[in-house]
């Protein structure tokens, strides 16, 4: 890593540093975060995040929730990838539940986060080209994500706010027809990929922004807790589907991408290598799919068929039980995080044992990431702050819940 | 009988203006006073026209529905057929504030403050269910619907609306301002500097506005508002 | 349980009261054989260890002295069996009910593969603990969003001060359970404050500092004429 000196061009001319806020409404900082610069004429001395311009309370809401009145908050707070935080939330409370989800559920929650994964990854290409000048990828990085738009659609009813899952399964199985639709987008996607790639991978301009920009050994980035891409692109392996895998991910024939410096450019590559991974990982569940039902039939979270609520008494008394009431989930507490598409994405659930959680915390990725931005940006150009920025790939409304 | 009423009321109040597309009141040669003439109905076909086939949006995105807002200004539904491709992120350039995802109360002052420094004429389309009215998030953080900070023309429900809803809403406003007139320039376009930064809806109708409903607590007040001093709308509904 | 009410009131009443009689909720004692830091922390420990049980199946949590959390935290990234690197987490658990808060440090060894739930509890009343900002920087803004949202104060932090909320938020610290969800202000009021916000409250003290009264720069000293170094 190379330390990078601050040189005042003019050592005889007195000047004092200047203090300039961006945002929170800004083109370039990816929602409303509010950066507080002081600069040298262009060089930043110093830079303050300032969060909390989207502050939604989301972990409040979550006390006044039943159990699954909760999920559709879990599409809000990441609206890039929301099936990863639908996921998350319910396999932290599967995982205090001690329920294990069926076999076609499993894998039917990989394939969605996978395309997630994607999904989130091209909102990120195509807001980071911006930020640099190229406006292009973000068309067709857009482009391709209507298609996943309209899977989302086919599936759920949504484009974005999906609350898919349900605890102890999802909301419904997958319409006739939609993975071959998905299928169709594993095989042509690539090509679209290719197409952005060309346009930046070697490009001067997009090289000269990035190449040895915001660089962060990884000692440093473990010790600010930078977890994901970010991470790796530092040179630490580190991806919770390898090391603490969940849903069988053990099994999937896929590889890690690892940077080597730890600058944007690096942060860069590996994002694109990692949707290119994602696309192996939807394959490979595409051909694993199994039959089967899609939903536990355990009667503490599982609702009666709507045939026998009609033909038995006790089946209509659960399902009525199950709405009014809720689930409830024993007392206990569970930390559960996956890979989401930003770095570690955690769940911690408390319960008393009633219907409704005492503590439902968040572990954003984002937020973390985000803090570290006053040690990668000191000495770089305002323009490289911007870059920094949108390298970090960051979401305000996981920051600020 | 004018525009301003010298009574000293305030200064947005339709006391003395006359309606749409009547002709009453003082004759006052060919631009008239409180009424359209011959010319002025021209001019305003021609500068309403420019007016709503260029509207520069300001895109005030916080959450969800800035994606839609970007899904919108993207390949697939393209609001460029409209003129609004060009997104002016300076509100001094703006003229339709677009304000789209949850406000919280911190982020209160700043909405109010790009929407003081837009220039006249000005409109504002509050997107999605939380810009206008909370939403889901009936919170201690969450402004419960921006129109108690700024005026709004256009409220979009959704959560978060289709592109095609914002587009709707896009052409709401564009309606809106084919039925407006120069002569009732006044009435429409005056602002009092003293409102600068203030809210823009006083105590009680903060407490109408915002009070609880559905599945916060029980409900206490249905949708009707208190009455504002705003023009009386055309139609809302696309022919 | 109220048998005929809808889940509308349960949403309007709110969390309940804790109905331990007291202290927070504990699990029965796991068995330690089952992770090695627990019985290293137990062997190196003993009595500022208090409790440890297994939650959730297999996710062990243990319960420590909040005088020693710096000493022990540090004992579990440093030593070389324990290697715990990533502070993932930092986070505080109200139960209500006048409970002690509980402050969760979740940590993982990246080299170990291993994670481990550290627990410290705080009476409501003195609701103070050593940050761990000078072990792991991810701490800084971690402890500095539980203060801002339970009111626990973190010794020796380098910037405590509100992250959310804004810096004039006087309404309390609202993931407490005595909060009320939607304030304690009148929406009126709430609306009020927030554009009453003055122009440098946007601005720390410090910040404010910087740049100052633009002046003169002063005269140059006599006799030096100073050419431009070498071009960056």
């Amino acid at each position: 890593m190379t330390e990078r000196v601050v040189e005042v061009p003019e050592p005889g001319l007195r000047s004092e540093p200047m203090l300039i806020n961006l945002g929170p409404q800004h083109p370039a900082t990816h929602g409303v975060l509010r950066l507080l610069c002081e600069l040298d004429g262009e060089t930043v001395l110093k830079v303050t995040p300032d969060i909390g311009f989207l502050h939604t309370s989301f972990e409040k809401l979550g006390e006044y929730r039943t159990w699954n009145q909760i999920i559709p908050l879990t599409d809000r707070m990441d609206y890039l990838a929301p099936l990863i935080y639908n996921c998350v939330y319910v396999m932290a409370v599967e995982k205090l539940m001690g329920l294990e989800v069926t076999e076609r559920c499993k894998v039917v929650r990989v394939l969605l986060m996978e395309m997630d994964r994607i999904f989130s990854h091209l909102l990120w290409l195509g807001t980071t080209a911006i930020d640099v000048g190229a406006f292009t990828p973000f068309l067709y990085a857009f482009q391709e994500r209507e298609r996943i738009y309209q899977l989302h659609e086919a599936y759920t009813g949504a484009r974005i706010t999906t609350s898919a899952t349900r605890i102890g399964g999802m909301m419904a199985d997958f319409p006739e027809g939609w993975t071959d639709s998905l299928r169709n987008f594993v095989e042509t996607f690539p090509k679209t990929l290719d197409e952005i790639e060309s346009l930046l991978t070697t490009n001067g301009i997009h090289l000269g922004r990035t190449l040895d920009i915001g660089v962060i050994s990884g000692e440093d980035a473990l010790n600010h807790g930078f977890t994901g891409p970010n991470l790796r692109a530092s040179g630490v392996d580190y991806d919770i589907r390898k090391d603490n895998p969940y849903y069988d991910y053990e099994t999937y024939d896929f590889d890690v991408p690892i940077g080597e410096n730890g600058d944007c450019y690096d942060r860069y590559l590996v994002r694109m290598e990692e949707m290119r991974q994602s696309l192996r990982i939807l394959e490979q569940a595409l051909e694993r799919l199994p039959d089967g039902p899609i939903n536990v039939s355990d009667p503490r979270v599982s609702l009666p068929s709507k045939t026998d609520c009609m033909n038995d008494m006790e089946s209509m008394i659960h399902h009525f039980k199950l709405i009014t009431e809720g689930i409830r989930v024993p007392a206990g507490d569970c930390y559960f995080a996956v890979e989401g598409s930003k770095g570690e994405l955690g769940m911690y659930v408390v319960s008393d044992g009633g219907e409704k959680p005492v503590r439902w915390r968040i572990r954003p990725p984002s937020f973390v990431n985000l803090s570290v931005i006053a040690k990668l940006a000191e000495g770089h150009l305002v323009s490289d702050l911007i870059m920094i920025n949108a390298s970090l790939d960051i979401v305000l409304g996981e920051i600020d819940r | 009988m004018g525009l301003r009423d010298d009574e000293g009321g305030d200064p947005r109040s339709l006391a003395g203006v006359q309606g749409l597309g009547q002709a009453k009141g003082r004759e006052g040669g060919l631009l008239g006073f409180g009424g359209p003439t011959f010319l002025t109905t021209k001019v305003d076909f021609v500068v309403n026209w420019a007016r709503r086939n260029s509207l520069w949006p300001m895109p005030f995105g916080t959450a969800c529905c800035a994606i839609e807002m970007m899904a919108s200004a993207a390949s697939n539904f393209d609001l460029a057929r409209f003129g609004m491709e060009r997104m002016s992120f300076s509100p001094r350039q703006a003229d339709v504030l677009i304000c789209a995802g949850r406000v919280p109360y911190k982020l209160a002052p700043v909405l109010r403050r790009i929407w003081d420094q837009m220039m006249q004429p000005k409109w504002s389309i509050s997107m999605g269910a939380c810009a206008s009215s909370g939403g889901v998030f009936d919170t201690y953080s969450m402004v419960q619907g921006i129109d108690t900070i700024i005026p709004v023309d256009v409220y979009v429900p959704g959560c978060p609306p289709r592109p095609e809803g914002l587009i709707y809403g896009l052409m709401m406003i564009q309606e809106k301002i084919r039925h407006e007139s120069l002569s009732e320039h006044y009435a429409l376009r005056a602002e009092d500097p003293s409102l600068v930064g203030r809210p823009c809806a006083d105590a009680e109708e903060v407490e109408a506005l915002a009070g609880p409903f559905g599945n916060s607590t029980q409900q206490e007040q249905l949708t009707s508002l208190a009455q504002t001093t705003r023009p009386a709308r055309s139609e809302d509904l696309l022919p | 349980m109220d048998e005929s009410g809808s889940a509308f009131d349960a949403v309007e009443q709110g969390p309940g009261v804790s109905d331990s009689p007291a202290g927070t909720p504990r699990g029965g004692d796991g068995d330690p054989a089952g992770h090695p830091s627990v019985t290293a922390l137990q062997g190196r420990f003993g009595a500022t260890v208090l409790h440890h049980e297994v939650q959730a199946g297999d996710q062990h949590v243990v319960f420590v002295d909040a005088a020693n959390n710096r000493t022990v935290l540090e004992w579990l990234r440093d030593d070389p069996e324990q290697r715990y690197d990533l502070l993932v987490d930092v986070t505080a658990v109200d139960y209500g009910g006048g409970n002690p808060i509980q402050i969760v440090y979740q940590l993982w060894s990246v080299g170990r593969k291993r994670a481990l739930r550290v627990k410290c509890e705080l009476p409501i009343d003195g609701l103070s603990i050593d940050s761990v900002v000078p072990l792991w920087k991810t701490a800084d803004w971690l402890e500095r969003e539980v203060y801002d949202l339970f009111g626990v104060d973190f010794r020796d932090h380098p910037d405590l001060r509100r992250i959310l909320m804004p810096q004039n938020y006087a309404e309390g610290h609202p993931l407490r359970k005595d909060f009320p969800l939607r304030g304690r202000f009148s929406r009126a009021e709430q609306t009020r404050r927030a554009l009453s916000q003055d122009y440098h409250d946007d601005y720390t003290a410090d910040a404010l500092e910087v740049g100052g009264a633009p002046g003169l720069a002063p005269p140059e000293p006599a006799g030096s004429t100073d050419e431009p170094e070498d071009t960056p």
